[in-house]
């Protein structure tokens, strides 16, 4: 069998709501040994986030095994305890896989691990190397250490919800909580580097991940021009300073769009072409690059009048077939079905055993030519208790059921 | 000078001070080769932030990408651009024409001492110069490819052009983006292939430790259009796959509840203030009740009438127990109060209080933010030439072994051709030669 590229990589993980996962799916996808640790009495928040696979039965409640949300976002082939830290049974338990794990990753607040003995000097006094990613909002140091960080406000604290904007009205979020995205990449070269770094050098160590430092890692250019031309990004629609046409332009159909972006003069000569030569585009003022950019709003209202009268599809298809950049706004359903994702598999379909057939589950945004990401639905809570007490724990299984009397694996 | 301390109250740092910058860098052992343009500049320095040694390949005369704006004081200079400096930090940079047989000769042999290829050319671009990861991984079996396009190297949409706006549509960020009464909105930034390029930097260490178990390298294609798809996921796939649901924009908000007479508002994230926005995570459930409570305390300080809310149970009532006209009257309260307050005034009260609230930060809040002040984010790096330091964000990750970020300012054209070409083998004559030839 083709050994995958994290084979014999052992993961222990709390990654609590919406960063953490994304930063170990990376490692899970490809071969680690992944065991998540959670607890029924304080369910991860995404575990109840909406949109919830309706129950079958009138009046059953929804649980914690039908978020779309949840299933979406846990693709990876992972193992589940689930230890409840109120028992110092438990936090013994996850002291035995910390001894053997070779990352143990976390994503809560600054304190809460830490109350428990369970921050980085209690782990490395169980496993000297031990590699411990924890991430957060605002880092594990500082005033705000502590502070609960969710995406959408972390967004607004990088910079990110002043980059889509029309010049006349307020600011709209990219995308609800878009640094939870953009940030855990970072977490996840860390990771690998350090796994590479311990290889050759035996030492573990300590990652301290802030999701608002990642997220600035991205606007640098814009932190730059304030220093050096004192200016503040202007949000300016869908205009380009340098190309035109250049935005987003209806089409036939209700509430259908396509973007197109005419990024040179010869791809300007190929987007007259196939919009049939009209006299308007003869006019020497939009022959050049800034000639178009300047007159951009006449010339806006031209082509509208051109795709209104197509679908977007179509305007797609006629312009990139001439090299000239277009496509088509995606929807949901437009993005279910685009045969370039579709070409990569993009969407695995798999059963799960409370939200029936479903096909969103996502590998990674890469492909490897000699490495397939394990893509699979999420663990169940506590799923594997049992089976981590007893393989990789060797625990009997009477001492199993006495903890779980007392209720150490709720 | 560039170790952020993690402990200051430990010795932990003492000791890693005295150890040399290379032996710090968690990834100096390798080598990568660095084609990209613009698009995915940021690919090459993530990996030079952890230490590897990244060498920027440009055209004889620069990279094209220097001549687009912002520039340095505005002044229209390749050796002043801007994003140049940001996503080319820590790099080596070297001229080198790899559309001449010389040039591709001396690529091959950079090849043999590389680790890493990465790039961002048309798919079949390299192919057609007999540089596609075939043909290198002919001349060294390590190498691995790392290649970053809008699409991907295969499929329907192979030869599709991928400009920022493009490929965001296509990826489903822009439907969802903007106000209902008018068109879908793209970012006003343009960077939206750092996420194909920040994933090809994961891929290429997933490649590099395939490569410890199998001694071989691969080639590595990763892909904004499907990095956008995972942003947008959650929020616009789930209602589809379970309900066929096709979620759009509605301005500020970006949450849809549900209320009591089943109707579904849209809670707003974005709240205008006195001197800009803030974001407000309105939470309204049991589980919040204490912040919401002490939240509407604060508003009365303001004097402002609460109304029916005075009576509200918070403790136990969530969206679904609120009217239409509740619903609206609780915006109009919140309205009221931000609008009384600046950015500062609100982000204190929110770290006093824990409030789900931030200020939208501009380039002028972000570097005076308390927080990244306090732990020491920012760095400031010399640029000798314009006689001026400038702040860069500092590390994306803090470690204790191994300094990750900013160490250099990016490369100038050429800078380092006489290093890597001498180290090469070349003769000094012989660099000279080239750079008359136009090859380098």
């Amino acid at each position: 069998m083709a050994r995958k590229p994290f084979e014999g990589v052992k993961i222990v993980q709390l990654c609590w709501a919406g960063v953490g996962i994304y930063i170990l799916n990376y490692l899970s996808h490809y071969g680690a040994t992944t065991i998540r640790v959670e607890t029924a009495t304080r369910p991860d928040p995404i575990r109840l986030f909406a949109p919830y696979a309706p129950t079958n039965k009138e009046g059953e409640p929804i649980g914690l095994e039908r978020s779309a949300f949840f299933s979406i976002t846990h693709t990876a082939p992972e193992y589940g305890i689930c230890l409840n830290f109120k028992h110092p049974e438990a936090v013994a338990i996850f002291k035995k896989l910390v001894a053997w794990a070779d990352v143990v990753g976390e994503g809560f607040p600054t304190g809460v691990m830490d109350k428990l003995g369970l921050d980085y000097e209690g782990l490395k006094q169980v496993n000297p190397e031990i590699i411990m990613m924890r991430t957060c909002g605002y880092g594990h140091t500082g005033p705000m250490a502590d502070q609960p960080g969710f995406g959408s406000i972390l967004t607004a604290v990088t910079m990110m919800d002043t980059i889509v904007g029309w010049p006349d009205s307020p600011p709209v979020p990219p995308s609800t909580y878009y640094t939870d995205q953009l940030s855990p990449m970072y977490a996840s070269l860390a990771i690998m580097a350090a796994l590479d770094y311990r290889r050759r050098t035996g030492r573990g160590q300590y990652i301290d991940h802030a999701q608002i430092e990642a997220g600035l890692n991205y606007i640098t250019p814009l932190i730059l021009d304030y220093q050096a031309n004192n200016r503040e990004l202007a949000a300016n629609g869908n205009k380009c300073d340098h190309a035109a046409p250049h935005g987003v332009y209806r089409c036939q159909g209700d509430d259908r769009w396509v973007a197109i972006a005419v990024m040179t003069d010869e791809e300007w000569q190929s987007f007259k072409q196939v919009i049939g030569n009209p006299d308007w585009a003869k006019d020497p003022k939009y022959a050049t690059s800034a000639g178009r950019v300047e007159n951009s709003d006449e010339l806006d209202r031209l082509v509208e009048e051109w795709t209104i009268n197509l679908p977007p599809e179509q305007v797609q298809k006629m312009l990139q077939a001439v090299g000239v950049g277009a496509g088509l706004v995606a929807n949901a359903k437009d993005l279910d079905e685009d045969p370039q994702l579709n070409h990569y598999n993009f969407y695995r379909e798999l059963d799960h055993p409370y939200m029936g057939r479903l096909r969103y589950y996502h590998p990674d945004p890469i492909k490897l030519s000699k490495a397939e990401a394990d893509v699979n639905r999420p663990v169940l809570l506590g799923e594997h208790t049992d089976y981590i007490c007893r393989e990789i724990l060797g625990m009997p299984q009477d001492a199993i059921e006495r903890l779980r009397q007392k209720g150490v694996f709720d | 000078m560039f170790i952020r301390k993690l402990h200051p109250h430990t010795a932990l740092y003492a000791t890693h001070a005295l150890r040399s910058f290379q032996e710090e860098l968690m990834l100096g052992c390798y080598r990568i080769l660095d084609l990209t343009d613009d698009k995915a500049f940021i690919c090459g320095r993530a990996l030079s932030d952890f230490g590897a040694e990244v060498i920027k390949i440009e055209k004889p005369g620069g990279d094209p990408a220097r001549l687009k704006g912002p520039f340095y004081k505005d002044i229209p200079d390749p050796e002043k651009n801007l994003t140049w400096f940001a996503f080319n930090a820590n790099k080596k940079g070297i001229t080198l024409d790899i559309e001449t047989a010389r040039g591709q000769e001396i690529f091959k042999k950079l090849v043999e001492t590389a680790d890493v290829v990465i790039e961002s050319f048309a798919p079949g671009y390299l192919e057609g110069l007999g540089l596609g990861y075939e043909d290198l991984s002919k001349i060294n079996p390590r190498i691995i490819m790392t290649s970053i396009t809008g699409f991907g190297q295969e499929g329907p949409y192979r030869n599709y052009k991928d400009p920022d706006i493009v490929v965001r549509a296509l990826g489903g960020l822009i439907y969802t983006n903007g106000y209902e009464d008018r068109p879908p909105l793209t970012t006003s930034y343009i960077h939206t292939h750092c996420l194909g390029a920040m994933n090809g930097a994961v891929g290429t260490m997933i490649a590099l430790s395939h490569r410890v178990l199998t001694g071989k390298g691969q080639h590595v294609d990763a892909i904004t259009q499907q990095a956008l798809d995972i942003v947008c996921s959650a929020e616009v796939e789930g209602p589809y796959a379970l309900f066929e649901e096709i979620p759009t924009r509605h301005g500020r908000a970006r949450a849809a509840v549900t209320l009591k007479d089943k109707s579904v508002f849209y809670n707003p994230l974005l709240w205008e203030c006195k001197d800009g926005y803030v974001a407000l995570n309105l939470l309204l459930n049991p589980a919040s009740a204490k912040n919401n409570l002490s939240m509407m305390e604060f508003i009365k300080k303001d004097s402002i009438d609460i109304g029916s809310f005075e009576k509200w149970e918070w403790q136990t009532k969530s969206w679904e127990d609120m009217t239409p006209e509740e619903a609206n009257k609780l915006m109009e309260i919140l309205g009221e109060f931000f609008m009384n307050h600046t950015k500062d005034e609100l982000l204190k009260l929110a770290t006093d209080n824990r409030f789900q609230l931030g200020p939208c930060n501009n380039a002028e809040d972000v570097l005076k933010y308390p927080q990244l002040e306090a732990r020491g984010f920012w760095k400031e790096i010399e640029h000798p030439e314009l006689g001026t330091t400038l702040k860069y964000p500092g590390g994306a990750v803090m470690t204790t072994q191994g300094y990750c970020g900013i160490r250099h300012r990016a490369p100038h054209i050429g800078e380092h051709n006489d290093e890597i070409y001498q180290k090469l083998g070349m003769s000094a004559d012989e660099v000279l030669s080239l750079k008359e030839s136009g090859v380098i």
